[in-house]
């Protein structure tokens, strides 16, 4: 019943705008075309310079609220990210004074030169100098920026620094799982069609090579705080994409195609948590492409803590290898990792 | 040229020649319904089927966008409703997830293609074309006509899709395999999704017959005196934007007919190393990123299929209702001609985080950017013609301005994206929706209906009402900014764009109640859109009747056919031009302040140079 009456009320709106601007019409046509259209034209250039006015308050009331909700007041969480958060800075201040300054000239003169008895246009077809002018002043500037956004763009897309971790890490519909290479620093060569054999071998992981051996393969991603990290990304069924908002990164994840990308995270998961005031703060690894019916709930999370942390988190980690093939396993599972590393040596060659 | 407009004015023209003849030529051709109405030949009638066409699709698009923002915006509401209108797709009156990506996809396929592109390109490059370059009718009105039913066909096929069992194409309009590749990996990509490429290739068939014929006729057919650089500006805008399809949709043509084969004859274009659903597919050697080449190839150039004519028409009008001519014709060719160069070659920017090479990613920056070049061009130019004129604020011209201010806001936030470090930030999230949602959704959309405003006294011999045409523009400017400008901050919180539903994330949950704004206001620019509609379909009747040929002062060819021109559009002889189409702020003989395209250069009559040298003169002297 509510939604029929809702939709009476509306169809009333409708029809009395409607009445109204029928009887405006039929005023008009009384009152003489010529005088209506000078009328509505004042009203209209009135309008425009309100709509400037209240718009541009408008920009900075938004900003006002709205700022402090993005990443930008938080810093970047990542060495790189500071770069891009430069850069969006020096884009909004370029874009925002060509903003301003073009949106006051177009109402302003369209309030200026409204329609007025005795006025005439001004025949102004051509100027060659004003056109080069407004040519090279954007080149100029957009110069500097492709100059900054490159240079910012072969670093984070080059090579990563000597001694960078290495982490492993796989979309699915609809989560992601990690996998860290181990003591030997080498991941295991993985294979699609080894999916589920051995029964629980979810990421296709081929045992046959010695280096997988020593995987760990976890669902959270533990990285150091100050050391640069490269992610492996591999794609199980359709593309992913691992965004990582407050690293200020992302790379797609494509089935058959392995991707990387690297950054250094320079804040802990705690100090962030004091930093944004938010004792739940977590960052968190989102889907940013279409991926299916759950696509927004795929989500992973990274722990960023220190060194210390990190080792006594990775010590507690077991070889995917024990897991899935149990009765290797060394007998007494609190042993250190050193030791069922050990057992392990003689099988390799 | 000559022998061309002979062949022309033999072959089409002659309805009219009999008119003058006899003086009773509508009795010879006896049209019945079906030929004037339905299958019809002429250009005015096929124009106003894809506008129609266009307006039925852009309110199932626009409705769609409701919907799901109902979901954005309320995520905790259930609205029993929907559940009655949509059924299972709406269980307990909650909008499931399936049905929201369904909703996403069909909303962007139906806005960017079937309504901003058939219904914006399709409607004028038709009317305005042959009425604007002084032709009887395009080249082929055959091909014409068959162009507005494969468009027809896409619709019915498109529509038919809607209604299948297990939903239509849910994976964006983009499409992307594997995800549009395998059944098993979403429900929308079972049947839905064949319906959805089949659609497509009928869409394509259309659109290259329809700009295959807008090229010869610009080319072929231009009335005597009517030189490429005397062409108003609407001509050139369609011309390239027929360039641009008839280059690059047989590029997705490609890309669909090989996801068609993958889907359903087990090759392995687009597929590799896939397990789904618990299945390990044999499909080896594939590349998922192959398929986003062929369709960016296309969808890059597809935004200024879509942006092209809302420039041509915002100049044309925004020249007319300033009395003054369009500053810099040139350049403004110019710049649509870099526009239409460069529209090749930026494709890949939308992939700037799938992996791409980065030195390869560097050359798609740089030109990229040099888009902004031509576009700061346009927009300087448009500003300097509202310089010093004497301002109409007819609908027509509101709409144009708001496409000026539309394309400024959305276009400066191109050079965020197109900056390959910084996209990698903002790739799809909230930023990049409200980036082409300014410049390329709306901004287009004002384009459209500056067109629909301008061009309706031609089109139906009346006039739309003017007070629904004021509230339909304010209440659309500032819902527009409403509802696209606060969503940069969201993505500049990272925030990604189809997502069904916040409130699991600690990174985005705080714009709950920003999300609730948007929707809202989404709902009364929807509203708003339906009073155009009103006004549109109520003015064909009862609007009120045009009673002079010319009544914007306009000086070009159109408004030199009699106020409802028939099938031929001249009664008699195609008028002859003499002068380029932006002589405003000139005194003509019969005292007003233009002189038509077909009046010929009086003896005494000086130069343009020599007209803007004395009137700057002036000015400088009074001032």
């Amino acid at each position: 019943m509510k939604e029929l009456f809702i939709l009476a009320v509306v169809a009333m709106i409708f029809l009395v705008i409607f009445q109204i601007a029928k009887a405006s019409e039929y005023v008009s046509v009384l009152k003489g075309e010529d005088k209506t259209r000078k009328q509505t034209n004042k009203i209209n250039g009135f309008l425009l310079v309100a709509f400037l006015v209240f718009g541009l308050i408008g920009v900075y009331v938004c900003n006002h609220w709205f700022f402090k909700k993005t990443l930008f007041t938080q810093g970047s969480a990542s060495v790189e990210g500071m770069a891009i958060d430069k850069m969006l800075y020096m884009t909004i201040g370029v874009t925002g004074v060509i903003f301003i300054i073009t949106q006051i000239l177009l109402f302003c003169f369209c309030f200026r030169y409204q329609e007025r008895d005795g006025q005439k246009a001004t025949f102004f077809a051509h100027s060659t100098k004003l056109e080069l002018l407004w040519t090279t002043v954007p080149a100029i500037f957009l110069t500097i920026l492709v100059v900054f956004g490159l240079i910012n763009w072969f670093k984070m897309t080059g090579t990563p620094p000597d001694g960078a971790a290495v982490v492993e890490i796989t979309g699915h519909q609809f989560g992601w799982e990690m996998r860290y290479p181990g003591k030997d620093r080498i991941l295991g060569k993985k294979d699609y069609k080894k999916y589920n054999t051995p029964s629980g071998n979810t990421l296709g992981v081929d045992f046959d090579d010695v280096n997988s051996l020593d995987d760990l393969h976890t669902t959270e991603m533990h990285l150091v705080v100050n050391k640069p990290v490269k992610l492996v990304i591999n794609s199980q069924d359709v593309i992913h994409d691992v965004g990582l908002n407050h690293f200020r990164m992302k790379m797609d994840a494509v089935p058959g195609i392995p991707t990387t990308l690297w950054f250094t995270p320079q804040i802990t998961t705690a100090d962030m948590k004091v930093k944004t005031g938010n004792p739940n703060f977590v960052y968190e690894i989102s889907c940013d492409q279409l991926c299916g019916k759950s696509h927004f709930s795929m989500r992973g999370v990274i722990v960023v803590e220190k060194q210390e942390q990190y080792d006594k988190w990775i010590a507690e980690q077991k070889p995917e290898y024990f897991t899935l093939f149990p009765n290797k396993a060394p007998k007494d599972l609190t042993d250190t990792l050193g030791k069922q590393l050990a057992v392990l040596t003689p099988t390799k060659k | 040229m000559s022998s061309t407009l002979t062949l022309n004015e033999a072959s089409i023209g002659h309805i009219a020649h009999q008119d003058d003849a006899h003086g009773h030529g509508e009795h010879h051709h006896k049209e019945t319904f079906i030929s004037k109405y339905v299958f019809s030949l002429d250009h005015k009638t096929i124009s106003k089927q894809f506008l129609v066409t266009g307006i039925i699709w852009a309110i199932v698009g626009g409705l769609f966008s409701v919907l799901f923002r109902l979901q954005l915006g309320y995520p905790n509401s259930t609205f029993p409703w929907l559940e009655d209108l949509l059924g299972h797709w709406a269980q307990g009156g909650k909008i499931q997830p399936e049905f929201y990506y369904a909703l996403v996809t069909m909303h962007g396929t139906i806005l960017v293609f079937f309504v901003l592109t058939a219904g914006l390109s399709g409607t004028f490059s038709n009317f305005l074309i042959p009425l604007q370059i002084g032709a009887r009718d395009m080249a082929s009105p055959l091909l014409n006509c068959m162009s507005y039913w494969f468009f027809f066909g896409a619709s019915i096929v498109m529509m038919s899709s809607l209604f299948v069992q297990t939903g239509p194409a849910s994976g964006g309009w983009t499409i992307y395999p594997p995800l549009s590749a395998l059944g098993d990996a979403s429900m929308g990509s079972k049947i839905g999704m064949d319906l959805w490429l089949i659609s497509m290739a009928l869409f394509i068939v259309s659109s290259l017959l329809g700009g295959l014929n807008y090229i010869t006729t610009v080319l072929n057919m231009r009335t005597k005196g009517m030189s490429m650089t005397r062409m108003p500006l609407t001509i050139w805008a369609f011309f390239f934007t027929a360039v641009l399809g008839v280059l690059s949709f047989p590029v997705l043509l490609s890309g669909a007919i090989l996801l068609l084969f993958d889907r359903n004859l087990g090759t392995s274009f687009f597929l590799s190393d896939i397990v789904v659903a618990g299945k390990i597919l044999p499909n080896e050697g594939g590349s998922a990123i192959l398929f986003q080449h062929l369709f960016w190839f296309l969808g890059h150039p597809e935004v200024y299929i879509i942006l092209l004519p809302a420039m041509g028409i915002s100049s044309e009008v925004l020249s007319v209702n300033s009395r003054k001519p369009i500053f810099g014709y040139m350049a403004m060719v110019g710049s649509m001609f870099a526009i239409t160069i460069l529209a090749f070659l930026v494709w890949a920017h939308h992939m700037f985080v799938t992996g791409l090479n980065p030195f390869l990613g560097a050359f798609f920056v740089l030109l990229t950017l040099l888009i902004a070049i031509p576009s700061a061009i346009k927009v300087f130019n448009w500003l300097t013609t509202l310089w010093k004129g004497n301002i109409r604020f007819t609908p027509a011209m509101l709409f144009a301005i708001g496409f000026v201010s539309l394309f400024i806001s959305g276009g400066l936030t191109g050079i965020f994206l197109g900056n390959s470090a910084l996209d990698i930030h903002l790739h799809d999230t909230y930023f990049v929706i409200a980036h082409f949602h300014i410049v390329m959704g709306v901004a287009s959309m004002f384009g459209m209906f500056a067109g629909v405003y301008h061009w309706y006294p031609k089109m139906f011999g009346r006039y739309l009402n003017n007070t629904l045409g004021y509230i339909h523009f304010w209440l659309t400017i500032v819902g527009a900014y409403l509802i696209f400008w606060p969503m940069h901050y969201e993505g500049l919180a990272g925030m990604p764009r189809r997502y069904y539903d916040f409130q699991n994330w600690e990174s985005f949950k705080m714009f709950g109640g920003l999300n609730e704004f948007i929707s809202f206001v989404s709902i009364v620019v929807f509203a708003a859109q339906l009073l155009f509609v009103l006004n549109f379909f109520y003015s064909i009747w009862k609007g009120r009747k045009v009673t002079t040929m010319n009544p914007w002062d306009a000086t070009t060819l159109e408004w030199t056919t009699p106020i409802r021109p028939g099938h031929g559009n001249w009664t008699g002889e195609i008028p002859e031009v003499h002068r380029w189409p932006y002589d405003y702020a000139k005194v003509g003989k019969d005292g007003k302040d233009f002189i038509a395209q077909n009046v010929p250069i009086g003896a005494e009559e000086k130069t343009n140079d020599e007209i803007q040298a004395e009137g700057l003169k002036r000015k400088t002297a009074l001032a």
